[in-house]
């Protein structure tokens, strides 16, 4: 099971944190802290994984963008990464050729995103069809606040 | 109103939305506390306002502003208002920020109960969606058993969406709330069969998780997943099954040898490198668990091997860090398939990558062997020299020493050189792991007694050299070896050549740098260190080095005696004093010597580590009972099965324990003396520690004395080098005596077959350079070996470690059941069996009761298992036979853990309805019955008592006689032409693990006396090498009280009883019950079979009825913590002894 997902920059600024457990808050900033420090030294072209506690560290960088997530021991690396890229396809599809801009801006869409493709730890939908078509409906029941929001404009 | 709304889109218009909060802070960069500060105070305004858009708004900032790490549990409440918006907009917002900024403590999750619930059974399927979503991050232990209900009945929902979402979600349910996941099994099961794809693979995912955790229960669906494998062509589907398999056939080898071939098959064929390596893993589980049994399967490791070489081989840096890793899984079953891999792994230390280089070092553990050791350690001691980066060179430096230290210093050959690799590794600056090296040091000088005198001198030369004492002592670790150092020089003192020096050099004024525990050990030992220096001098006339000694310490101790650190100061001031004491002794002339070295005489053993742990506790000892009554102000009612249990207790136990202990130390005393007879120095371990120590060839390994007692100094060559030289010389030496010798034989043994002695050097050959003399840490006499050691009591997994088939009564019957456990032990078992905590097998039963209590509105119990299942159907056949039913309860247990005669089997505590048992009986599980005895009391004169039987040990049991001995009044009802004593044969056997149930009629006469009936179980005990008759011995306790039956009573045939005149009375007054009248009713229908016939306030009436009939009715009245109960029966003695029962009950609580 996947414990938790953290998308943060370059420059080590988060941009995403799912917990997919219950986590305190002092917690969630010790391992934020911790992990993006592990990830953001290492040098390229070095594997994808890192041992950190207890917990598997899998991270892929996009573009500016560090994908990162904490598994538990019995889980499949490589399975995580396509996983994360699945995810990259996600939003990809989502916003249009992605970028880190537009992660910052609609941040809660890409929260809304990750919760149809994974809950709780576990993959829930694998087909990318069905990913888009549940967020177009949810978005759609949405109308009054995207009106309110005003699209988004940078 | 218009107005309002109006005013409030004007309002709007001034807030700032979610990009402009995001735009502002992007805008001030260098003032970005202080900008998101008013904005923070903005959005507290924009949340005192009453329109729910404006609150959603900025419940949407802070949930951005939460992700940049502020602080944001204050909004909890608006939050809550937020998500119980009736529109999606905001619910979904308010989901969004729950789920990112709720946790287990926050309090409002409480309020949020029944809105969950309400969008769970929304018609709008996202409704449902997005609580679901935010359940799965915030569900707490109240959330998780309040909504469990509602969850499940999602799983079976019609759009799928929402089923995967379920199903998903139950395991969060599952890890919260344990107890849901025997009720929501069967429907996960079903789940697996879903017409929709996702909503199955949702099921595997879960169910491979929850195997994961007890693999057991999942077995038998083996065939199911085996069909959903090779049928299934969705990857990730197919990783999980395959996941699932590797952890289910450890238990069921028959299953790997299925799945080897469909697994290999999948290696060849698939090109998705995650399935490939999910194969491999498995098969590697799957090799791991036939290890013992199929010898055959060398090709499919090989396979495995060759698959991970080229993985370990591939570019990919990322399949090279899998493929080490998969190989330290084969390693630790299969060594030598990875051992001829050694030059890859070996290259891969010198890997750019980090992550690869530390893999490749877990892998070089398992690979050392006395030959390679010292190659590999110095090659490791390069890369310590070369190492950027601390975390790295510390982990080197761990697995240099984890390497050497491993199996009890099996591998290491030459003492000396793993000596002056720690010294070589005390050079390390900025380690936090001294205090390891320290350890180790201590370890190898306590315990290689030959090594003693090098290892001084070394940690002389360590005491003498400045540079650990130099640099920040806060942060840098390494001065914790200075620890280990003056340790051993005071300790062994005897072997310095400089006492003197030394001494001088512990009580330097930079000592005083150190942390206090090293000073603290500094003083203690320049204690020593004097004592040693004055017996040097002893006899001589002019003792003026004695005196300058004393002289020494009393000048520099000052020093310490100052120190901020208590124990420093202590100890100092302690030592100053005798300095000063001895000083004025020997200005006198008076010898002192030996007087001062007796304050050290004696030598000190290592102790394992877990020692301490493995005492076992004294058998009658339990450290959970009042000693005194407990004060019955503080009783409450969940207190009350602990203090039944307390009180019967002692009467059976006690005089039985003390027996025990006193044979039990005579026994231990007369062990210990032959020890210490045969051992002058070191008490070794006991008998059943040996068996944790049992690495052969270490205790006594064969001695070659050569003398290699001063090492040379080789100028630019460090110290270890040196060592690996000399040993290759020594090796050499050795090598061609042996050649020698074995031409020798050669010689004389002409004409036999001749022996290539070119070969490589087998392991044996070679022969460590000392004497190692490895003492054994000690541990206490009867040391319980156990396994339970390793598990870790906070794994939030562990709840879930539910045994799905094992036996839960059925919830209605609950009020009528009782339980009967026996419990046994064996002696011959002691010493190799697990301790199974008695306590925590009845716990456990407990709450899954509690439980079903709890749960009376859920659905009915799913039944699992087989033998349940024709349980069940014998109950119904029963209820039709009889009429009136009774469940009767007793619950006792058994231990018997001491002494040879087994007649001690006998005893058997029994003791009211659910308790929870206090005694410390331990018993274990390879040997352990538990029987539940549900006496079926019925008719006249007949009472069933219906026994399960269930096998804990690892044998097959069989042939079982179950037998009682009569008395007058209540006979065991045997086939007809049988004999009065002949036993009853228990119509089953039962393999390891298996409990069955038997039942067996009664005849009682009277009724009106409480019974005990011994009996005995007879049965063979099948093991692979032999077989064993064994007995058990039991007791089924007959209460009065078993013998009245829960019967309702109209009030008016009430009082028509109470008038007939028929009755006679007697009463019985209870003092100091604390507890709420309706919780005491119910504990006199409950554990007495009463029922209420009419409650009027603080009085009620009771009636109930025996199986022959006799009416009893009570009168129960209260006032201020004094119960009385009048009671009337047409039987004098049953009566009296109910109301002892009754009184028995509440005195216990």
């Amino acid at each position: 099971m996947m414990r938790f997902l953290l998308l943060f920059s370059r420059q080590g600024k988060l941009r995403l944190q799912k917990w997919f457990m219950a986590f305190s808050d002092r917690d969630k900033k010790k391992i934020i802290r911790d992990v993006t420090q592990m990830v953001l030294v290492r040098p390229p072209k070095s594997c994808n994984f890192l041992q950190w506690r207890d917990l598997k560290i899998v991270y892929r960088r996009y573009a500016s963008l560090y994908f990162c997530c904490g598994l538990e021991q019995g889980d499949n690396e490589l399975l995580t990464l396509e996983l994360l890229h699945r995810y990259v396809e996600l939003l990809d599809q989502y916003f249009g050729n992605v970028c880190e801009l537009d992660i910052i801006f609609n941040f809660e869409k890409a929260y809304f995103i990750l919760d149809e493709f994974i809950i709780g730890g576990e993959v829930q939908e694998t087909s990318k069809a069905s990913v888009a078509k549940s967020m177009e409906e949810a978005d759609s029941l949405q109308e009054t606040m995207e009106e309110y929001l005003n699209k988004p404009t940078y | 109103m218009a107005l309002k709304i109006v005013k409030g889109s004007i309002d709007r218009m001034f807030d700032k939305n979610l990009q402009d909060l995001v735009r502002g802070i992007r805008n001030h960069k260098e003032d970005e506390a202080k900008y998101i500060s008013t904005c923070i105070d903005e959005i507290k305004q924009e949340l005192k306002q009453d329109n729910i858009a404006v609150k959603a708004n900025a419940v949407c900032k802070l949930t951005y502003l939460q992700m940049l790490g502020y602080d944001v549990s204050w909004a909890a409440f608006n939050i809550v208002e937020v998500m119980s918006s009736s529109k999606f907009t905001y619910k979904r917002i308010g989901y969004l920020a729950a789920s990112q900024c709720f946790h287990e403590g926050t309090d409002v999750i409480m309020l949020t109960t029944n809105q969950i619930r309400k969008d769970l059974s929304s018609p709008n399927q996202y409704d449902t969606g997005v609580a679901l979503t935010g359940l799965s991050c915030f569900v707490t232990p109240d959330l998780a058993r309040d909504l469990a209900n509602d969850i499940m009945t999602l799983m079976s929902h019609t759009k799928p969406y929402i089923r995967k979402k379920a199903v998903l979600i139950m395991y969060k349910v599952f890890l919260k709330y344990p107890e849901s996941l025997r009720p929501a099994f069967p429907r996960l099961k079903e789940k697996l069969e879903d017409p929709d794809p996702g909503v199955q693979s949702a099921a595997v995912n879960v169910i491979c998780e929850l195997a994961r955790r007890n693999p057991k229960n999942y077995l038998s669906l083996a065939p199911l997943f085996f069909k959903l494998m090779t049928s299934s062509t969705n990857n990730w589907v197919l990783i999980k099954i395959i996941k699932l398999f590797g952890a289910l056939t450890p238990l069921e080898p028959r299953l790997g040898k299925k799945l080897i071939e469909p697994l290999t098959n999948l290696i060849h064929s698939t090109s998705a490198m995650s399935l490939l390596y999910e194969c491999v893993n498995t098969v590697i589980a799957v090799l791991i668990s036939l290890s013992s049994g199929m010898p055959n399967h060398s090709a499919s490791i090989q396979l495995c091997v060759q698959k991970l070489r080229i993985l370990i081989e591939d570019s990919d840096q990322n399949l090279k860090y899998l493929g080490l890793l998969a190989m330290s899984k084969i390693l630790k079953t299969h060594p030598k398939s990875v051992q001829s891999h050694k030059d890859l792994i070996l290259q891969c230390l010198d890997d750019k990558d980090e992550s690869i280089r530390l893999r490749a070092l877990d892998l070089l553990y398992g690979m050392v062997s006395k030959k390679n050791l010292m190659e590999i350690v110095k090659k490791l001691m390069l890369h310590v020299d070369k190492a950027e980066g601390t975390t790295y060179r510390d982990e080197l430096l761990t697995k240099i020493i984890d390497i050497c230290s491993q199996s009890n210093f099996q591998y290491i050959t030459n003492f000396e050189w793993y000596i002056s690799i720690l010294v070589e590794l005390t050079r390390l600056e900025g380690t936090r792991h001294g205090h390891l090296i320290a350890s180790q040091m201590l370890d190898v000088a306590i315990r290689v007694k030959a090594i003693r005198g090098f290892a001084v001198a070394q940690m002389a030369t360590l005491l003498d050299n400045a540079h650990l004492l130099t640099g920040n002592t806060q942060r840098n670790g390494i001065c914790e070896v200075l620890y280990a150092a003056a340790w051993i020089c005071g300790e062994f003192s005897e072997h310095l050549e400089d006492p003197m020096q030394t001494l001088e050099a512990m009580l330097r004024p930079k000592v005083a740098t150190l942390p206090g525990h090293i000073q603290a050990v500094y003083v203690q030992n320049a204690a020593k260190l004097f004592a040693t220096v004055l017996r040097k001098h002893d006899g001589e006339t002019e003792s003026q080095a004695a005196q300058e000694t004393s002289q020494l310490l009393i000048d520099r101790l000052p020093l310490f005696v100052q120190s901020a650190n208590l124990e420093v100061q202590e100890r100092a001031s302690c030592i100053l004093q005798l300095v000063k004491y001895i000083q004025k002794l020997q200005q006198k002339n008076v010898e002192v010597a030996e007087e001062v070295t007796a304050l050290f005489a004696g030598e000190l053993n290592p102790v394992a580590p877990k020692a301490q742990k493995k005492v076992p506790i004294p058998e009658g000892l339990d450290l959970d009972a009042w000693i005194n009554e407990p004060p019955s102000g503080s009783e409450s009612e969940d207190e009350k099965p602990k203090a039944v249990f307390a009180k019967e207790e002692p009467k059976h136990s006690r005089s039985r324990h003390t027996e025990v202990d006193e044979k039990e130390l005579a026994r231990r005393r007369e062990v210990r003396k032959q020890e210490q007879a045969s051992n002058p120095f070191y008490i070794k371990a006991s008998p059943s520690s040996q068996k944790v120590y049992d690495a052969p060839g270490v205790e006594h390994i064969p001695v070659v004395q050569i003398d290699l007692s001063v090492p040379l100094k080789v100028p630019g060559m460090p110290m270890s080098d040196q060592y690996l030289k000399l040993e290759e010389e020594r090796r050499q030496k050795e090598k061609a005596e042996r050649k020698k010798k074995e031409k020798k034989k050669k010689r004389e043994k002409r004409g036999k077959e001749r022996k290539a002695d070119s070969g490589p050097e087998s392991e044996e050959d070679i022969t460590p350079a000392h004497q190692v003399d490895i003492v054994t840490e000690e541990m206490p006499e009867n040391a319980l070996p156990s396994d339970d050691d390793d598990k870790d009591p906070n794994d939030p997994h562990k709840a879930l470690d539910i045994d799905l088939d094992k036996y839960v009564p059925h919830c209605r019957h609950l009020q009528f059941i009782h339980v009967l456990h026996i419990v046994m032990c064996r002696n011959e078992f002691f010493s190799k069996t697990e301790i199974y905590d008695f306590r925590r097998i009845q716990k456990k039963m407990l709450c899954s009761i509690e439980t079903r209590l709890n749960q009376l509105s859920w659905f009915p119990v799913q039944k699992s298992s087989k033998h349940k299942k024709k349980k069940q159907k014998k109950e119904k056949e029963e209820k039709e036979k009889k009429k009136k039913k009774r469940h009767h309860h007793h619950h006792q247990h058994h231990g018997d853990a001491g002494g040879e005669d087994s007649v001690q089997n006998g005893t058997v505590e029994e003791e009211e309805p659910l308790p929870v048992s206090q005694s410390h009986s331990v018993s274990l599980k390879r040997e352990v019955k538990v029987y539940d005895i549900q006496g079926n009391h019925q008719d006249e004169s007949k009472v069933v008592v219906s026994v399960i039987f269930e096998n804990k040990s690892d044998s097959f049991l069989k042939a079982m006689e179950f037998n009682v001995l009569d008395s007058l009044n209540s006979k065991l009802q045997r086939p007809e032409g049988a004999g009065a004593h002949d036993s009853l044969t228990v119509p089953f056997q039962l393999p390891p693990g298996v409990s069955n149930e038997a039942r067996f009629v009664f005849s009682v006469q009277s009724i009106v006396m409480p019974q005990k009936l011994k009996g005995t179980l007879t049965f063979i005990v099948k093991s692979d090498e032999s077989s064993t008759h064994e007995k058990l011995d039991f007791k089924l306790h007959f209460t009065c009280t078993s013998y009245l039956i829960t019967t309702p009573c109209y009030s008016d045939a009430y009082a028509k009883l109470l008038e007939s005149g028929d009755l006679k009375g007697s009463s019985l007054r209870l003092e100091g019950i604390n507890m709420p009248f309706h919780h005491l009713l119910a504990r006199i229908c409950f554990h007495h079979h009463f029922s209420v016939v009419e409650r009027i306030d603080s009085c009620a009436s009771m009636y109930s009825r025996s199986i022959q009939g006799h009416h009893v009715c009570l009168l129960v009245k209260t006032s201020d913590q004094t119960v009385s109960i009048d009671a009337k029966c047409d039987e004098p003695s049953l009566l009296g002894n109910v109301l002892d029962e009754i009184k028995q009950t509440f005195s216990k609580c």
